[in-house]
């Protein structure tokens, strides 16, 4: 119910548009129950010579020319069928279009609204989060979704409309006759939901064996080396052999299964219509029903037995729409960032001062203890120490990717906590060490921050990371496509061009999170000098390992186990005893050392 | 992808004739099925004939004589028809099942026999969907495809005889909605698939953008890019939706003018055949079954132009499917190496000499089929037990020279002897037996550890596999888990880290006991302290084995026999370390770059 109530607050805004769809459904169902009525009609008292013992009827007949005029000119009746189908036609036209535009749409909005909710999740669901677990949530369980709208729904409306009103006709036309006509139904519509329930194991021994199959073919594929290295080729195609035929014989299984019950549903349907016939045709010798009568009848039954049929094994498929809706909701209940809940967007110069900040991941366990430090506007400051002393944590504060627990950072004088995410992320550059590249051209990369920037400021901001010269090798230049189906850049390459395309934005703050680590030295110093070269400079935070890195920086702080244990410039440092000084020696002096190696 | 594009619209007879040769041995199946097909589709023209019959001598004959009868020919008709659907569709599932399983496994075959150069320039995504849905396909749409056209030409054949012989004037003119209900199907059909292709090539694309949502989330938070994002993909989303509206406009005037030229033929037949009921010339009977017959007729119809549509994308499927099977190896041992020494599948081990270990490049050139030349005229030799280390730069040929020697590449020109012997005069097997192979990214199989282990030496017992995983030092982080040897190591071993799984592949090698050995960056994801403590044990493994190591790291190479530099396909300094490092050229300074990395690594973490 729960989950009902949730797919009904989906469906907003194209409410009207689906109770439309279900109108026209049971207005067609409506109409096509006229035609064996028309045919009984026909039959009995225009052919035949039965009076009409219906007074509408009579009057139509009568609106039409009469019964002799009829007789005589049959092809009226013949009309009436055609409009019958027309409006049935449109009716069936409206609902196939409304409901698919209704379920289109919902599906559209669902997957925007995931698509956002999952990029502004805060930073730190992306650093758990399990991609393939989100990507079928994404896609396939917002399909169920969909096609649970656009058609099991619209079908199963259907059919228990279709059941309504012929169960009404058919009472009103003969009451035992009804009774017979309906006397198997119960059998195919409980046989089809108890061997759909059963089945399930089945369809679902095929996925996984089918999914078996594709990981054995995927690590044989990525591991072909190996496969071949070790000349194993006879043992993968009998793992292999013995995977895909465990699948096969799994999916004949299925099939078999599936044809038992598609043959004992055939048999208790047509022995249902079977049975109209037979005890119709006794009925009608007995007099009891007209010849009209029955021959409605045996259509009557089709219209019943067959809906009936699909209607077990819809309603079994139903039940997973409503597990795909709580898969998505899950995603939609996790709490997300608000990017700019005040609109406090002051001008940001890029003065920084840290005071005293204290910062944990988990409860009680800081990664950053009591740093304090400042930074005027255009100054370059560095962090230097190792692996997990909390620098890249220190960073990770300024552009709000996660928020301090104590002390204080103000931003031109300004505590960074009231201002809002979207516009201090705008105003810092943070270049990570492990970018992501989208599947875009590389022109489109750079860009990616604004891509109104003109083609002039790429090449500006692509010489400065020292990327444009790997650039023009490209047969496609700045048209390449990256990833997958384009480019693979290295790592180096791909550092160059995060730093690309975070300078291009301007902005007044910029950070270097390492990474230049995959840079080599020569091209380091040439990025950073083309960045010293720039007219406005930035407020610049490096975090490094290279000294030759940092040296230049206004001030230098080492940080070990989330603390600031050391400060000064580079000359400062080299002379007192400590990490810096210890770092500094073996980077310089290898050349006295290399004789003891 | 790019095949679907360029899609033929014509039935290509070479495909089709590749094909059959898959389908000879289900000849029979395909007979069998053809045949039960036509007993179904008769049996459905029977039906009302049956209405007919119980309306003429029961109902107009005003008697019940005999009813009781035909109920019991009723019954036995409808038995036969049930047991004929189970047996077509389990047929057919069969053959759908067992055709899919047949091309699969040549397919698999033939990618265990593509030289690695293929696996260089094809995709793994590309060869996985035409092993998967391509197969599914073109098996699918074959074998079900065949029972609906046999089913509706069965059906359409006995419809046309049932009417013919009831009333011939009649039944002409009830078939002259036909030819239209032929064209607006195919008309149709075609629209939709072509609609509802569009729609999956879109859908595609939505994944993708997940995809880069997903994993691409810090990048657009530091880039604050969400609203572009949200904007380049609500547009994907809108085309998307109409695209699918757009399909489902077509299906949804599909039939409604289906159902309205079967009202016509309806419509034809009540005028027509009311007519001839007063005049007496047939009776309600045939009315009933001609009014019937006028709806049956359509399915068919629609069945088959379904399947014309469908069948040309089994065609492309086909298509991609055989590009893999009438994909011809470049390394293929020669007819009569097989004949004394077997093939990969049947190797004949008795005859194959054993390897000592001496290995000579002799002249040898290599350039790839774009004409990108590698090696030219490379000479190297090798004692029995030598372990030779190769640096240089990516690009270098470090990894050709020990693809070649691997056997995984075959020189251009020139010849590679072992002990001796030039390799393309045995199988490929051959050296690849004898190999040990550690690979920088270190490849696993799902499976167990201890699986994983074995399959360096199917015969290992478990003593073995414990002896070589002490020797290479993951005993003990293998017993640390719950599980030991039988943790399980997930897909790709993705339940391992890097450096667990390097360990596991250094193990691997070394149950096999190998003559040969290549170390390729096999300790560049072990971590520094790690690798201090497996180094004693790799030079323990290489000890007596000749061996190729290609290193980053310059301490693993320290105690090889022969270092060589590569540059651009020549050796341009070769020596020991201690030889190189007195010769102050280019070993020297990657020497000491590396090492100034190495030791700040060691302060900094």
């Amino acid at each position: 119910m729960k989950e009902f109530k949730k797919l009904i607050h989906f469906t907003k805004g194209f409410g009207l548009i689906y109770v439309l769809g279900i109108i026209s459904v049971i207005i067609s169902q409506g109409i096509t129950i006229l035609n064996p009525l028309v045919l009984k009609t026909t039959i009995d008292s225009i052919i035949g010579e039965r009076a009409v013992d219906s007074f509408t009827v009579s009057k139509i007949i009568n609106f039409l020319g009469g019964r002799d005029e009829l007789r005589g000119k049959l092809w009226k009746i013949g009309l009436i069928i055609i409009c019958i189908a027309l409006f049935r036609g449109v009716f069936l036209f409206l609902k196939n279009t409304l409901s698919s535009k209704a379920a289109e749409g919902i599906a559209e909005n669902i997957k925007n609204r995931l698509y956002d909710h999952i990029q502004k999740l805060p930073y730190e669901y992306h650093t758990k989060v399990d991609t393939g677990d989100l990507i079928q949530r994404c896609t396939s369980d917002v399909d169920t979704v969909r096609r649970f709208l656009a058609i099991q729904l619209m079908e199963v409306i259907g059919s228990l409309f279709m059941l309504m009103f012929t169960l009404v006709i058919m009472f009103n036309l003969s009451t035992k006759m009804a009774m017979v006509s309906i006397s198997v139904l119960p059998i195919t519509f409980s046989f089809a939901i108890i061997f759909f329930k059963k089945v399930r194991k089945d369809f679902q021994a095929s996925d996984e064996a089918e999914a078996s199959l594709s990981t054995v073919l995927q690590e044989n594929l990525t591991g072909i080396r190996v496969v071949k290295a070790f000349s194993r080729q006879k043992y993968e195609v009998e793992n292999f052999d013995k995977k895909n035929k465990e699948h096969r014989d799994l999916t004949y299984r299925l099939i078999r299964n599936l044809s038992i019950y598609w043959a004992f549903s055939d048999f208790v349907s047509f022995f249902q219509i079977g049975l109209v016939l037979i005890v119709g045709s006794y009925f009608t010798v007995t007099g009891s029903i007209t010849l009209g009568t029955l021959i409605a009848f045996t259509t009557y039954v089709n219209m019943l037995v067959w809906p009936v049929r699909q209607m077990g094994r819809t309603l079994t498929d139903m039940g997973k729409a409503f597990v795909s809706i709580g898969r998505i909701d899950d995603i939609l209940k996790q709490p997300i960032e608000i990017l700019s809940p005040t609109g406090r967007e002051p001008i940001i110069y890029g003065g920084i001062d840290f005071e005293n900040i204290y910062f944990a991941y988990d409860e009680g366990k800081y990664v950053l203890k009591d740093i304090s430090f400042s930074i005027n506007p255009g100054e370059t400051i560095a962090f230097i120490g190792p692996t997990g002393s909390g620098k890249s944590s220190l960073v990770h504060l300024l552009p709000r990717l996660y928020e301090y627990n104590q002390g204080s950072i103000k931003i031109d004088g300004i505590e960074l906590n009231t201002i809002d995410k979207y516009w201090i992320r705008k105003n810092i550059g943070l270049v990570l060490q492990e970018p992501f590249l989208y599947a875009k051209t590389i022109k489109e990369n750079i860009k990616l921050a604004d891509p109104n920037l003109s083609d002039i400021k790429v090449y500006e901001a692509a010489k400065t990371a020292s990327i444009h010269e790997d650039i023009i090798e490209f047969e496609n230049k700045y048209e390449t496509l990256v990833g997958e189906r384009g480019v693979s850049l290295s790592g180096g390459q791909k550092q160059r061009m995060a730093i690309a395309r975070t300078i291009i934005k301007n902005c007044p703050i910029v950070i270097f999170d390492d990474s230049l680590s995959a840079v080599d030295t020569a091209t380091d110093i040439e990025i950073r000098s083309a960045l010293t070269a720039r007219k406005d400079k930035a407020t610049t935070i490096i975090i490094s390992h290279r000294i030759s890195t940092v040296s230049e920086a206004d001030m230098i702080y080492v940080i070990d186990k989330g603390r600031i244990i050391q400060k000064g410039k580079h000359r400062e440092l080299i002379n007192k005893e400590g990490l810096y000084k210890r770092v500094y020696e073996i980077q310089s002096s290898y050349e006295n050392r290399s004789k003891c190696i | 992808m790019e095949s679907e594009k360029v899609m033929n619209e014509k039935i290509d007879p070479i495909i089709w004739k590749d094909f059959s040769k898959i389908l000879k041995p289900y000849k029979g199946d395909f007979i069998k099925l053809i045949l039960m097909m036509v007993v179904v589709g008769a049996l459905e023209t029977i039906f009302p004939l049956l209405s007919k019959y119980a309306i003429d001598n029961f109902v107009e004959k005003k008697s019940t004589n005999g009813l009781i009868s035909f109920g019991l020919i009723y019954l036995l008709g409808i038995f036969i028809f049930s047991i004929s659907i189970y047996l077509f569709i389990s047929r057919a599932g069969r053959l759908e099942t067992y055709m899919a399983y047949d091309i699969r496994k040549m397919g698999f075959e033939k990618l265990q026999l593509l030289p690695l150069s293929y696996y260089d320039t094809t995709a793994v995504g590309w060869i996985m969907s035409r092993m998967t849905s391509d197969i599914q396909r073109l098996s699918e749409t074959i074998s079900w495809g065949l029972v609906d056209l046999s089913w509706g030409i069965a059906m359409m054949i006995g419809v046309t005889i049932a009417m013919m012989i009831l009333n011939y004037k009649l039944a002409l003119i009830v078939m002259t909605v036909l030819p239209f209900v032929a064209i607006v199907s195919l008309y149709f059909q075609k629209k939709i698939l072509n609609a509802q292709r569009e729609v999956r090539k879109i859908n595609s694309k939505i994944t993708a953008a997940f995809n880069e949502d997903i994993q691409g989330a810090k990048t657009t938070k530091t880039l604050v890019r969400e609203e572009i994002n949200l904007e380049e993909f609500s547009h994907i989303t809108s085309n998307m939706k109409k695209s699918a509206i757009r399909a489902t406009v077509f299906s949804s005037l599909y039939l409604p003018i289906i159902l309205l030229l079967g009202s016509i033929g309806t419509a034809l037949a009540i005028n027509f055949g009311g007519n001839y009921v007063i005049r007496d010339i047939i009776g309600y009977g045939t009315l009933v079954a001609f009014i019937s017959y006028a709806t049956q007729f359509f399915e068919p119809i629609r069945q088959m132009a379904t399947i014309f549509a469908e069948l040309q994308s089994a065609q492309a499927s086909a298509e991609r499917v055989f590009s893999l099977l009438n994909e011809e190896p470049d390394i293929l041992d020669r007819k009569d190496v097989i004949e004394k020494y077997g093939d990969i599948f049947k190797p004949k081990k008795e005859n194959w000499p054993n390897i000592i270990g001496s290995v000579e490049f002799k002249n040898v050139s290599f350039s790839y089929k774009n004409g990108d030349t590698i090696l030219e005229n490379f000479n190297l030799q090798i004692n029995p037990g030598e372990t030779i280390a190769l640096v240089g730069e990516t690009g270098a040929g470090k990894s050709t020279i020990v693809n070649l020697f691997c056997r995984f590449y075959e020189p251009s020109r020139g010849e590679i002897l072992i002990d001796g012997i030039n390799y393309k005069n045995m199988p490929q097997n051959w050296i690849h037996e004898n190999l040990g192979y550690v690979l920088q990214s270190p490849h696993l199989f799902s499976g167990t550890i201890r699986e994983n282990i074995r399959y360096g030496d199917l015969n290992a017992t478990d003593e073995d596999i414990i002896k070589a995983c002490k020797l290479v030092d993951a005993h003990e982080f293998i017993m640390s888990m719950e599980k030991g040897y039988d943790t399980e190591v997930g897909e790709g071993g993705g339940l391992l880290s890097t450096g667990q799984k390097q360990l596991i592949s250094f193990a691997r090698a070394i149950v096999r006991n190998p003559r040969l050995f290549v170390l390729d960056e096999a300790t560049s994801s072990i971590d520094t302290e790690t690798e201090r403590i497996i180094q004693d044990a790799i030079q323990n493994v290489l000890n007596g084995r000749t061996s190729f190591v290609i290193a980053h790291r310059l301490s693993t190479i320290r105690n090889a026999n022969r270092i060589l530099v590569i540059g651009d396909g020549k050796i341009i300094e070769s020596g020991t370390h201690d030889e190189l490092i007195n010769l102050q050229g280019y070993y020297y300074n990657l020497y000491k770059n590396q090492f100034i990395d190495e030791e700040s690594k060691n302060i900094l973490g």
